[in-house]
């Protein structure tokens, strides 16, 4: 019984790392057909299109209402200490250090992330990966890296979408219905928010959740079983590890780049 | 086989890959004659794609070698494997047509990935290749729109659009409605002769694949159990190819799955 449990420890560790193994040699892979992109830059285009355009209704729509239930949650708070002018700052600093990436990558890792996957997993199970091994064209360059790259490219431009369109609904609620001053929601957000320290590391943090969720969700596809049943699991599998590895990450990020300890 | 050796394309010697514990190959040697149709048999589970992965080197074997025109599979650079690759053409069971493009860039993408040639010289390329197998009108069509025999055809052309020295066709046959599998064994046949190629055919359909082929190998549990002409294999007097070619449902492949005594089973429970 002690044995059993034993047993499958050792073997769950194993796979773990050895999983772990194939995902960085994976990665190595990937950056060592990222050159070939210069000639095939249609691809990344493409991807763009696909990972990031396509996205836009959900992040826009999110954003949108996550603006909206800042400014009112804030107004229902501060409407006690008389600061409702600060709404503005509230809004603005809760989209762009954390809110906006973050919530961009859930959503991303939902709609794009398992997209990938099941598309990546699905050209394995149909074969169309071995069939380009053996036209002699390497799946790493032609299916990988672009989808990859797109996945770079989009996820930061989708987060500042999401911070824009979020700050524009907070706007609508706070100025518009709960007729706080326009120009203190503007100014004060124009006092407060500094360029490098909150834009700034709200993008490094969008770049960084674009290239982990990108990152496994192209593996997972890449290394899943090639049966129906393996494409759902390692498509589940992105989305739960995806939105594992943002949250984690966050955590990371912030408390480096926000506290002062 | 009494063949001069530049006249065999691929050979293998002494050929070992397990799964597992379970040998697919156990040491087997084979030889594939140039210009000529030789047909893999055998039980489904046998290894015969097996067989066709490792000759295209997507799989490594554990003992023996494999030498391709000449080249040993094992010190090919990855340069020079992609490069003896672009002489090999392959058609997937399913076709593995890429479903993001139709059927013409389908047709297209090799020598998209392989050329430099303009655009009016692939068009040429492509539909010519399209004719030959009979789909130069289902050039706009997505893969998706295919019937089954269709995309294994569009397949086809793809792979010969970069004129290969030699095909390998993974089960053919399977799943083909009558004229689909006509029209297939006789294109099969045409190319082989036509551009001078040289066909390796996986299957186990016996009919269809023992009236184009001009050499037959038979495995079973990962040895060669028969070898020769379709007409030598029907005189022969080995248990193993007799049922197999005849189709019998027990023999020395055995109906059961290796089970303990039925009785005793049975009164266990």
């Amino acid at each position: 019984m002690i044995l059993d449990g034993l047993q499958s420890v050792g073997r769950t560790t194993l796979d773990v790392f050895s999983k772990f193994g194939r995902a960085h040699l994976f990665l190595l892979h990937t950056l060592a057909g990222v050159p070939s992109l210069f000639v095939r830059w249609r691809l990344v285009v493409s991807e763009v299109y696909s990972l990031g355009v396509l996205s836009l209704t959900i992040i826009l729509v999110s954003g949108l209402f996550v603006g909206m239930v800042l400014g009112l949650q804030g107004y229902n708070t501060l409407v006690n200490f008389n600061a409702t002018e600060m709404l503005g700052v509230v809004v603005s600093l809760s989209l762009l250090r954390e809110l906006g990436p973050v919530l961009t990558a859930l959503l991303f890792a939902g709609r794009a992330g398992s997209a990938l996957t099941a598309e990546i997993g699905l050209m394995k199970a149909t074969e169309q990966l071995s069939a380009m091994e053996m036209m002699a064209v390497n799946p790493y360059k032609r299916v990988i890296a672009p989808r990859f790259i797109g996945g770079l490219i989009a996820m930061p431009l989708l987060a500042g979408i999401f911070s824009a369109i979020g700050i524009l609904g907070g706007h609508l609620v706070v100025v518009e219905l709960l007729q706080v001053d326009a120009g203190a929601y503007w100014s004060q957000m124009q006092d407060t928010v500094e360029l490098f320290d909150d834009i700034g590391n709200g993008m490094i943090k969008a770049a960084v959740f674009g290239v982990v969720v990108t990152w496994i969700a192209v593996f997972e596809g890449y290394d899943c079983i090639p049966t129906s049943e393996g494409v759902s699991r390692a498509t589940t599998r992105t989305v739960v590890n995806a939105s594992l590895a943002t949250l984690g990450i966050d955590f990371i990020l912030t408390a480096l780049m926000f506290s002062d300890v | 086989m009494t063949t001069p050796a530049n006249d065999i394309l691929v050979r293998a010697r002494g050929l070992t890959f397990k799964r597992g514990n379970r040998y697919i190959f156990n040491n087997i040697d084979l030889d594939i004659q140039r210009g000529k149709i030789t047909a893999i048999m055998g039980p489904s589970g046998t290894g015969k794609t097996t067989l066709l992965r490792l000759i295209g080197k997507q799989l490594k074997p554990h003992g023996g070698s494999i030498e391709i025109d000449g080249q040993a599979l094992a010190k090919l650079s990855t340069r020079e494997l992609y490069a003896l690759r672009k002489r090999m053409g392959m058609l997937f069971q399913n076709g593995a047509l890429l479903t993001d493009l139709n059927v013409y860039e389908n047709v297209a993408f090799p020598l998209r990935e392989h050329t430099r040639l303009p655009e009016s010289i692939i068009r040429h390329l492509v539909l010519m290749k399209l004719q030959a197998v009979g789909l130069r009108g289902a050039r706009d069509l997505s893969p998706s729109e295919l019937s089954g025999g269709m995309a294994r055809r569009v397949a086809l052309a793809r792979a010969l659009v970069l004129d290969p020295m030699m095909m390998m066709y993974d089960e053919p046959f399977t799943g083909q409605d009558p004229i689909s599998l006509g029209v297939l064994v006789r294109l099969i046949r045409s190319m082989n002769d036509a551009l001078s190629l040289t066909s390796i055919i996986v299957s186990h359909d016996i009919q269809e694949t023992s009236s184009i082929a001009d050499y037959i190998y038979i495995l079973s549990d990962g040895c060669v159990v028969g070898q020769g002409t379709p007409e030598q294999l029907k005189q022969t007097d080995s248990a193993w190819v007799k049922q197999f070619l005849n189709a019998e449902s027990d023999g020395p492949v055995p109906f059961h799955f290796a089970a303990p005594d039925y009785r005793a089973d049975l009164l266990g429970g």
